[in-house]
């Protein structure tokens, strides 16, 4: 188990490399900081020297991969790939291009708001889809699930756009429940907080529902399921005995599936509801054109995402003692 | 370039004839369409579908009018040519022309549907030097069947010139991500051993990162616009299909019909074209249709968020990011919100249906249940 850990971890590594590379090629091999200092600078008119400052003020002024003025091992580390980009790697995140705050600092910050809204969100989802689609699949082939399908595609077909709006307009404005936006500190927060989780888990009920619904009835058309019936086992410990701990696996791959969906939902969220989270920082670093802030919140994003997969990786021998780790 | 994007549709128009006729020759595949088709649901769905496509193209055929003078004369330059306008006219905007003409209707800001006068209050002084607040009356009353925006730009008109733009996202990005993932699946899984782990590594790394932030990435360095969303969204949605088409791949490559060609003599690249290549399609059109939705519904979050289309381009997300306070606001303008959503949603759920129907009737594993 624990050289399955080390080993998968090992494999990580050259992914957040080319992440990293990708990164990079993106940032600095397609605009060279020089056209990228002019787009933010914006005056066409504007003196070299200005840009030089900028660039020299941010460290954009050394060669981007090889440093041939320099000595010894510096010739390599001298560079924006190794200051700006391998720095990355032992998250050294630098400052942001815009006014030269530490990025670390304000990621810490604004973690504890987005995990707050995420966090309870994911796992709500989860819950609230699983359940769901169990009682569908209960009702099997009867009208009920005829219904409650024509509603998940319907569900599915509508932007998280206006589920964001329409919520906001009916919970917030009509019905005054709880405030339309904004964030506190400490408990005070909570208030803010409901809303965007029922929001974002009602946003993505109909995909999951009805992906659910369909490992569950390729589970229970298995004969292991027949064999427990005709020993008379009711048909709800059926499915919550023995059909759910055996769609584990399948529901484990879907909740792995749905990871990247967590960023664009937090990221929408956070803007409606103007909660001081990542999502609304990459929002503002999109506007203000601060490169820095969204090569950090790049490789945030895909290391997040690595370390998601390998805990659902290591989670598939928690629920099914058959996959062995090896 | 309008001249290009006009032999493009004609290139398009010609495309889907012969691609029915060329259909009809092949029971197998009519099968596939008869099945596809199979349901009222899905016949529904694709006559709307159709709609929305007829009027995409309409959209997209274009050309400039020349500019006449005060007399009604054709203006000339120094050469004798005719003097053209800046933005060409699409065929559709001259059928609305003859109909409807809510294109060319601009008012100076908010009014609601059918509404005669404008929706916010302007002052103005009486003879007695008495401020008092009044609605103007519109230029072309009643003549918005959804209303006005902001800067008074017909409603119905934005959200009809969004199909052309959704349709561009969904379809283009499809054409973009399919060969990535077909070249890359069908390679990794005849080949194996270093070609599939390269392959592999290389979708692996691209699939880590959450996509919405590699658009983000990609569109800040090369600019927003049409073609760039198109071309990252094609990267970023290839990996799903790669994955499936590598899988399929593996199976087919151990199955008797792929020895017996190789026992004959076939070479690998033969083998892949004429024998693996017909059998993953069934997986890419099935795929293609269901990215589809997605696809619109992400051109729109991405609008929002700007780092969609530009500014000039009409686009549902648009909308609704002009229109995102608008409901906050008392009384409330709704016109905006609702052009857009209804034709997405419009869009969106026949499109899904129809995916749908199309996996049910091309994936065998379904097929028997």
């Amino acid at each position: 188990m624990l050289i399955y850990i080390l080993r998968r971890t090992l494999y990580a590594i050259p992914v957040v490399l080319g992440v990293n590379l990708i990164a990079f090629v993106l940032f600095f091999g397609v605009t060279s900081p020089e056209q990228m200092a002019r787009q933010i600078l914006g005056d066409k008119n504007i003196k070299a020297e200005d840009v030089e400052d900028w660039l020299k003020l941010r460290g954009y002024d050394r060669p981007r991969l090889w440093n041939k003025d320099a000595n010894g091992l510096s010739k390599a580390t001298d560079t924006i790939f190794f200051q700006k980009s391998m720095s990355l790697m032992w998250f050294d995140f630098g400052v942001s291009d815009d006014n030269q705050r530490p990025i670390g600092g304000e990621i810490r910050r604004r973690m504890g708001p987005s995990l707050m809204i995420a966090v309870p969100m994911f796992f709500g989802a989860v819950f609230a889809s699983v359940v769901m689609a169990m009682f569908v699949a209960h009702y099997r082939g009867t009208y009920l699930d005829v219904m409650a399908l024509v509603l998940c595609v319907v569900l599915m077909s509508i932007s998280e756009l206006f589920y964001i709006i329409g919520g906001q307009y009916l919970i917030g404005k009509e019905l005054n429940l709880f405030p339309i936006s904004g964030f506190d500190s400490g408990l005070n927060s909570l208030r803010f907080t409901v809303m965007p989780f029922l929001i974002g888990i009602i946003a993505r009920l109909g995909a999951d529902v009805r992906f659910y619904r369909t490992v569950f009835l390729e589970e229970v058309n298995k004969d292991y399921v027949r064999t427990a019936r005709s020993k008379g086992v009711s048909e709800n410990g059926l499915l919550f005995r023995h059909v759910l701990k055996n769609a584990m696996v399948p529901i484990l791959t879907g909740v792995m599936m749905s990871l990247p969906f967590l960023f664009l939902g937090s990221l929408l969220l956070e803007n409606f509801f103007m909660i001081p989270g990542l999502g609304s920082f990459t929002i503002d670093a999109i506007e203000s054109k601060d490169f820095a802030v969204v090569r950090a919140m790049v490789f945030l994003g895909a290391i997040l995402y690595v370390v998601g997969a390998l805990l659902t990786d290591i989670s598939y021998s928690l629920v099914d003692p058959r996959v062995r780790l090896e | 370039m309008i001249v290009l994007q006009n032999m493009v549709v004609l290139l398009i128009v010609s495309a889907i004839v012969w691609a029915v006729i060329s259909i009809r020759r092949r029971p197998l595949l009519v099968d596939a369409v008869r099945r596809s088709f199979a349901t009222r649901r899905a016949r529904v769905s694709a006559l709307v579908l159709i709609v929305y496509v007829v009027v995409a193209m309409l959209d997209s055929f274009a050309w400039r009018d020349a500019q006449h003078d005060g007399d009604g004369k054709v203006l000339r330059d120094n050469d004798g040519g005719a003097v053209l306008e800046a933005n060409p006219r699409s065929l559709l905007d001259r059928f609305d022309a003859i109909t409807m003409n809510f294109g060319g209707r601009d008012e100076q800001t908010f009014s609601s549907p059918f509404a005669k006068v404008e929706f916010t209050q302007s002052t103005a002084t009486d003879e007695a030097g008495v401020k008092y607040r009044y609605n103007k009356s519109l230029e072309y009353q009643g003549k918005h069947p959804l209303g006005t925006d902001q800067v008074g730009k017909d409603v119905l008109y934005k959200a009809i010139k969004g199909v052309r733009t959704a349709l561009i996202i969904g379809c283009l990005t499809t054409l973009v991500a399919i060969p990535f993932a077909l070249v890359f699946g069908i390679m990794a899984g005849y080949f194996g051993k270093w070609v599939d782990d390269l392959i592999t590594y290389f979708y692996t790394t691209l699939a880590s990162i959450p996509w919405i932030l590699l658009v983000i990435a990609f569109v800040l360095a090369f600019g927003r616009g049409l073609t760039q969303l198109c071309i990252i969204m094609g990267i970023t949605s290839w990996v799903g299909l790669c994955r499936l088409v590598r899988g399929e791949t593996m199976k087919l490559r151990e199955s008797d019909y792929v020895m017996a060609a190789r026992a004959i003599g076939a070479g690998s690249w033969r083998i892949q074209i004429k024998h693996i290549l017909p059998n993953v399609m069934h997986l890419v059109v099935i795929r293609a249709v269901l990215m589809f939705s997605g696809l619109v519904l992400a051109e729109a979050v991405l609008s929002y968020l700007g780092v969609g289309v530009r500014a000039e381009t009409f686009s549902w997300g648009a909308m609704v990011n002009q229109g995102r306070y608008e409901l906050s606001r008392d009384p409330i303008i709704w016109w905006n919100l609702v052009a857009a959503f209804v034709f997405m949603f419009g869009l969106v759920l026949p499109a899904n249906v129809f995916g749908d129907a199309v996996r049910d009737a091309l994936d065998p594993r379904l097929r028997d249940a």
